[in-house]
């Protein structure tokens, strides 16, 4: 198995408070450094509620922030972060809201030639070639191609998203909340493309959710993040059945399910803890019924064998 | 709150600055020699030299600047050499004039402009929205001047109700009924302007609060509608209304200048235009500074006010 | 473009303006091909000859010119000034705008303080200064102008920038490998264009004003050459004795900046897509109610809220969104009924059309009933339904930071819930609000009473809204996807405090939401809408065990379930029809597999039978006869 990406201490800091001159008055730590393999062909579900940084964690993967520590590399090769254009054509992003990610005042034609032109540097009759192909691909008609992005539905919007994002030939997708603009029977049809298109073309995608359920029926390993940080990461089919983390366990206690009677789940009814100051130790420690002396003191690393590791000092097991 | 204050005089030190760095290059600017320019092209050379001697205008820019500011910061804005009377005297003098008029017509166009935005957009398509759209479209249409005049000649020259011009009668004036007899016409001529403009905004913005979720919760708890309106919408609507009257005060101010030319009112708007007539320099310069920064002080109230309508402003 | 003018001239003031300002601008170019006298020639015996006389319509000036002559070219010059100013200023200022919002950071910061400290003049002060240091004169004038209005051009677009550089599509292009420039004229500029002509229409009016003024000052035009501000300037020490030569040119300014005015009104509002879907329209009241509305009778006794063939529409432009198409529904008293569909399907407008809650314009009930303690709530008088809402049915909204008043604490919100419907003191108020805060689980219910919304967390502002809800001790509470906008931790929590509350307090709830496992820990019943209509209700067991209708088979079916493992989801092809063009028939039927040709004719019934009924001719589980 070759490893498509790999992340060695990402980290992403906010300096907030900016003033014009001087330095700003605080630093909010919005992704934590991140060590993480992810292998050719399998997809890494990220699942998190708001606030805990996946959507920083997205765009940082594809160079739209520059990280403050750490580095990405992508088949081996590490990538210079100064050129979103290099980028490109090696990772390439799906948009959560797929309305706002099309320019509203150009035609589909305009916005899918964006990447073949810049990116491929191909001429006209290659680049209509090329959109006739991707379209086939992803099952939607030619006739689209002179239309403006406000004539479409919220899933033909995202199929055409992930039509863009295909342009640009990058092997590796991050799809950043891809189907929580959509209502549940659309989405099934843009996850079972997104599948569909994985086989096909040999893709790998690190697949960012707030929905549990959906992230574990896509997902091959599945990595939670709380507070900024990965609190645990394994096999999709064990993550949230056993959850070593008592955070993943609060999750999947919290999801609601057909046939579960309806009891407030374990976990005090506490906020997030504040990013500008922090809490010493595991940030979980306030709302986890397990907290032990040494979570208010030291910071748990994630450990355990390669299929599930968890970030705690009191695993559940 | 007082932290607040506090912190927003002291943000206020460099934009004074960069108030009197911006006028005096703009002064610095003009072509020539200024003493000549003062002193006119008859003068003999070493009244010029002298001349500038005394303004110090020989010495480099930056020190000149820094002369002139200096001075100022001690009351020392210069002598005008048109009136032959130290500047910050026939500044003060005016100023009062012009805080009279200015100020009447900035209450007037605040308290009629948000009601009449108010009932306009309560009342959107209705008789009352119509009639108050036009009578403000009529309003930020007209010039003020030329509506001045006009109320002139019906309101002083036909029915001899008002006096035509100035601030206090020649013979025996100068008491309260006498200068608000004196101020009616000016201040509604300027006000009027100014209503137009902050009516339309108090019904825009009165429009898009409307249209929030949190009114439907209003009316969902069973809120009457007259509170629903004036209370929870106009406070929510003050929220952009208010930094519109601080833009607002401006305008007025800027009004001001013609108005007081229209009814020879002893402001300081004429005496700037008369001071730029007169290539007065220093008055000109002078005025310039003051009136700005008492409008920059005017905006911190205004934004003290914003800060203790809303919460969400840090304080 | 055609649209754009199509839109335009549909408003008749704006198409007035437009003539006049279209009247005046040919004049002023053919000005100089008409027989007109030297505008500038003196005749010190004819002056202040009245209008009408012999040679000169509008008469003549103190120094005997031609009023006429001078007023064709003292519009000319204005209007040339005038916009000269307005393009100088809106390129200049939009440039910087453009650029300081795009770049953010330290380049905006630095220029957006010079711009600020520019705003800090009153903007005739800057105008001076400008025409004192350049000396007076027409095209100083015409800089000064511009020059006061560059930093105004520059704020406004500045704002617009900094929302469209934050937009995905912005990143995606970045993403498809577009430098800075590239993406500021392809991407950034054709989405600011529109905004830059709606400030220019509707500064130009005021930047004629302006010029005019200064010209008036006598800072402007110098003589002979006259604009129409100089024209006025120059009349006004014989207003008394000639009043025509002020009138005539201070008429025109009046007459050019009230076209322009109209029109740019017009420009303003065919351009803004926020008003092309009449989302700028204010709600009224109370949801407007057709005047042809049949009301229809309850069917059933022991309901404590009966909904019965319920009709609301949207009637934008001359489009009819049926967006609720005929409902009926039955809620018992401590009943929790789930109304389950995905958007668009009318869930939500059918909840806020029991107390009226439905903007209007553009929404219209046209047709059914809600019959709450044997009066039918809908086209009772504001009175009536004012003192319901809130009192007797009170509502739980979604997103519960837009649902509060921004500037109001807590606690006095809640404490006007109370006194919104009971004659009690402040303080009385104010204890009762502290105890339901208490009653929603929320720490510290004294500190947070004091508290302002943004000061809350999403979990705690939707407490807050229950509390607001239990304010008056409601009979029903109808509570419209109050946990969609929540973490799931923080969902799980406030469904299980509503169960508790409404076991403890007895109420009815009608439950909103598009989440089937949502519906199944918290419903007695559900009813499954689809674009516009029921289309099956019964208990929530045996719908999500046994589902009748087609819809609501592959619905479920679609729904990942937690603990499923990895695995291909099923999908319903197709979308749910527009509901301004709903198929004959079933609307489902496009999308069904089991479709026949009778589905897709006339009106297809809600079969009722016990506890269950179904919209469907060919059910996927045959329902128990009905027994008579």
């Amino acid at each position: 198995m070759t490893i498509a990406l790999r992340l060695q201490n990402l980290s992403k800091s906010f300096a907030v408070g900016k003033r014009l001159l001087g330095a700003p008055k605080g630093v909010v730590r919005a992704v934590n450094p991140v060590t993480l393999d992810v292998k050719k062909g399998e997809t890494l579900g990220i699942v998190g509620e708001s606030g805990c940084g996946k959507s920083t964690f997205a765009r940082l993967l594809v160079g739209l922030l520059e990280p403050t520590t750490g580095s990405i590399e992508i088949n081996g090769q590490p990538l210079d972060n100064a050129d979103p254009a290099a980028f490109g054509k090696k990772i390439q992003y799906v948009f959560q809201d797929p309305v706002s990610s099309l320019n509203p005042r150009k035609t589909i034609r305009q916005i899918m030639e964006a990447p073949l032109k810049h990116l491929h540097h191909m001429d006209k009759t290659a680049r209509a070639k090329r959109i006739s192909e991707i379209f086939a691909t992803v099952s939607l008609r030619e006739e689209f191609l002179d239309r403006y992005p406000h004539e479409f539905s919220g899933g033909q919007a995202q199929r055409i998203g992930i039509a863009r994002a295909l342009a640009a030939e990058a092997e590796i997708l991050i799809l950043d909340e891809p189907v929580s603009a959509l209502d549940v029977s659309v989405q099934a049809q843009v996850l079972n493309l997104l599948a569909a298109l994985k086989e096909k073309l040999g893709l790998t995608y690190l697949f960012i959710s707030h929905d549990l359920a959906v992230v574990e029926a896509v997902s091959d390993r599945i990595a939670v993040l709380y507070f900024g940080s990965v609190v645990e990461i394994g096999n999709a089919e064990d993550v949230f059945r056993a959850p070593r983390h008592p955070y993943t366990k609060l999750l999947a206690d919290s999801a609601p399910v057909v046939g579960r009677p309806l009891t407030a789940p374990e976990g005090k009814e506490t906020e997030l803890p504040d990013p500008l100051n922090p809490p010493t130790g595991c940030a979980f420690r306030a709302r986890c019924p397990h907290a032990i002396k040494t979570c208010a003191t030291e910071t748990p690393q994630l450990t355990g064998d390669e299929t599930q590791r968890a970030a705690c000092f009191n695993p559940l097991f | 709150m007082t932290g607040y204050i506090l912190k927003r005089l002291l943000s206020a030190i460099p934009v004074l600055f960069g108030i009197t760095l911006i006028v005096f290059l703009i002064m610095a600017l003009i072509p020539g020699d200024p003493a000549t320019a003062i002193l006119g092209s008859y003068a003999t050379p070493e009244n010029v030299a002298r001349l500038n001697q005394e303004l110090g205008l020989d010495a480099p820019m930056w020190q000149r600047y820094f002369i002139w500011l200096g001075n100022m910061l001690q009351g020392d804005f210069g002598r005008s050499f048109a009136l032959n009377r130290p500047v910050l005297d026939e500044i003060l003098e005016r100023f009062n004039a012009t805080l009279i008029l200015a100020g009447t017509a900035f209450i007037l166009c605040a308290v009629f402009g948000i009601i009449a935005g108010v009932i306009s957009a309560a009342n959107q398509y209705g008789a009352a929205d119509k009639a108050i759209t036009f009578i403000v479209l009529l309003g930020i249409s007209i010039p003020s001047f030329f509506l001045g005049m006009m109320m002139v000649l019906l309101f002083a020259v036909n029915l001899k109700w008002l006096p035509v011009s100035g601030m206090v009668a020649i013979y025996g004036g100068g008491d309260l009924p006498d200068i608000l007899k004196h101020l009616t016409m000016p201040a509604l001529a300027l006000a009027v302007v100014a209503t137009g403009v902050v009516a339309r905004l108090a019904r825009s913005a009165m429009l898009e609060v409307l249209r929030q979720d949190f009114i439907r919760t209003a009316r969902a708890k069973g809120v009457r509608e007259g509170s629903v309106i004036w209370r929870h919408a106009l406070k929510a609507a003050m929220v952009s209304i208010i930094p519109v009257l601080g833009i607002q005060a401006g305008f007025v101010l800027s009004g001001a200048v013609y108005i007081e030319m229209v009814f020879q009112w002893p402001g300081i708007g004429r005496m700037l235009v008369d001071a730029i007539l007169k290539r007065d320099i220093l008055l000109v310069q002078g005025g310039v500074v003051f009136v700005a920064a008492c409008y920059v002080l005017f905006n911190i109230i205004v934004d003290v006010a914003q800060s203790m309508l809303d919460p969400r402003i840090k304080t | 473009m055609r649209a754009f003018f199509k839109l335009l001239f549909r408003n008749r003031l704006a198409a007035a303006g437009a003539v006049v300002m279209a009247l005046v601008v040919l004049l002023a170019l053919v000005t100089p091909l008409l027989p007109l006298m030297d505008p500038d020639i003196t005749n010190t015996a004819d002056r202040f000859m009245r209008p009408f006389s012999e040679g000169h319509l509008f008469g003549t000036d103190h120094l005997g010119r031609d009023l006429l002559s001078r007023l064709m070219w003292g519009t000319r010059l204005s209007l040339a000034v005038g916009f000269a100013a307005a393009i100088i200023a809106a390129i200049i200022g939009s440039a910087i705008g453009i650029i300081a919002g795009y770049f953010a950071g330290r380049t905006d910061n630095i220029i957006m303080r010079f711009v600020d400290m520019l705003m800090a003049f009153p903007y005739i002060l800057l105008a001076l200064a400008i025409v004192a240091a350049l000396g007076p004169g027409l095209m100083n004038a015409l800089i000064a102008v511009a020059a006061v209005n560059i930093p105004f051009f520059a704020r406004n677009i500045r704002g617009i920038t900094v929302g469209i550089a934050h937009q995905e599509f912005v990143d995606a292009a970045k993403l498809a490998g577009l430098g800075h420039t590239k993406i500021i004229l392809s991407e950034v500029l054709p989405n600011v264009v529109p905004v830059i002509v709606i400030a220019m229409s509707t500064t130009i009016g005021w930047m004629i004003l302006e010029t005019a003024g200064l010209s008036f000052l006598g800072l402007g035009s110098q003589p002979p050459q006259a604009d129409l501000g100089s024209m006025l300037g120059e009349a006004r020490s014989a207003l008394i004795t000639s009043p025509h030569t002020s009138i005539v040119p201070g008429f025109m300014i009046l007459v050019i900046v009230m076209a322009i005015n109209l029109l740019g009104d017009g420009v303003r509002d065919a351009l803004d897509p926020r008003l092309k879907s009449g989302a700028l329209s204010r709600p009224t009241a109370t949801t407007q109610i057709a005047s042809d509305r049949v009301a229809a009778a309850s069917a059933n006794d022991n309901a404590i809220l009966s909904i019965n063939n319920l009709q609301t529409q949207f009637h934008i432009k001359d489009r009819i969104y049926k967006a609720v198409g005929g409902v009926d529904l039955d809620v018992k008293p401590g009943e929790c009924l789930g109304i389950i569909g995905e958007s668009g399907s009318g869930k939500s407008v059918t909840a806020l059309s029991v107390m009226g809650l439905v903007a209007s314009p553009p929404g219209i009930i046209t047709g059914g009933s809600v019959i709450y303690e044997g009066e039918d709530l809908i086209g009772a008088p504001y009175e009536k339904l004012r003192s319901y809402r809130g009192n007797r049915i009170a509502y739980i909204f979604q997103d519960p930071l837009a649902t509060l008043h921004p500037l109001y604490k807590v606690g006095d919100q809640l404490a006007e819930a109370i006194r919104c419907h009971h004659h009690v003191s402040k303080t009385a108020a104010r204890a009762k609000a502290v105890d339901l805060l208490k009653s929603v689980r929320i720490p510290n219910p004294e500190d947070r009473a004091e508290s302002y919304p943004h000061e809350l967390s999403g979990g705690m502002r939707q407490r807050i809204g229950i509390a607001m809800a239990l304010a008056n001790d409601p009979d029903i509470i109808i509570a419209d996807e109050p946990t969609t906008a929540l973490d799931v931790t923080v969902q799980a929590q406030i469904l299980a405090l509503l169960n508790d509350l409404r076991r403890e307090h007895g109420l009815a709830i009608i439950f909103i939401t598009h989440d089937f496992g949502v519906v199944a820990q918290l419903c007695d019943r559900v009813a499954v809408m689809y674009a516009g209509r029921i289309v099956e209700t019964g208990e929530t067991d045996t719908i999500l065990a046994d589902p009748a209708h087609p819809y609501t088979k592959r619905l479920i079916a679609c729904v990942p379930e937690l603990g499923g493992g990895r695995r291909q989801l099923a999908a319903i092809p197709g979308l749910p029809p527009v509901v301004d063009k709903l198929p004959d028939g079933c609307a489902f039927a496009e999308r069904c597999e089991k479709c026949r040709t009778e589905c897709t004719v006339g009106d297809i019934p809600l079969r009722i039978s016990g506890s269950r009924a179904v919209r469907c001719l060919y059910p996927e589980t045959e329902l128990a006869r009905e027994t008579a």
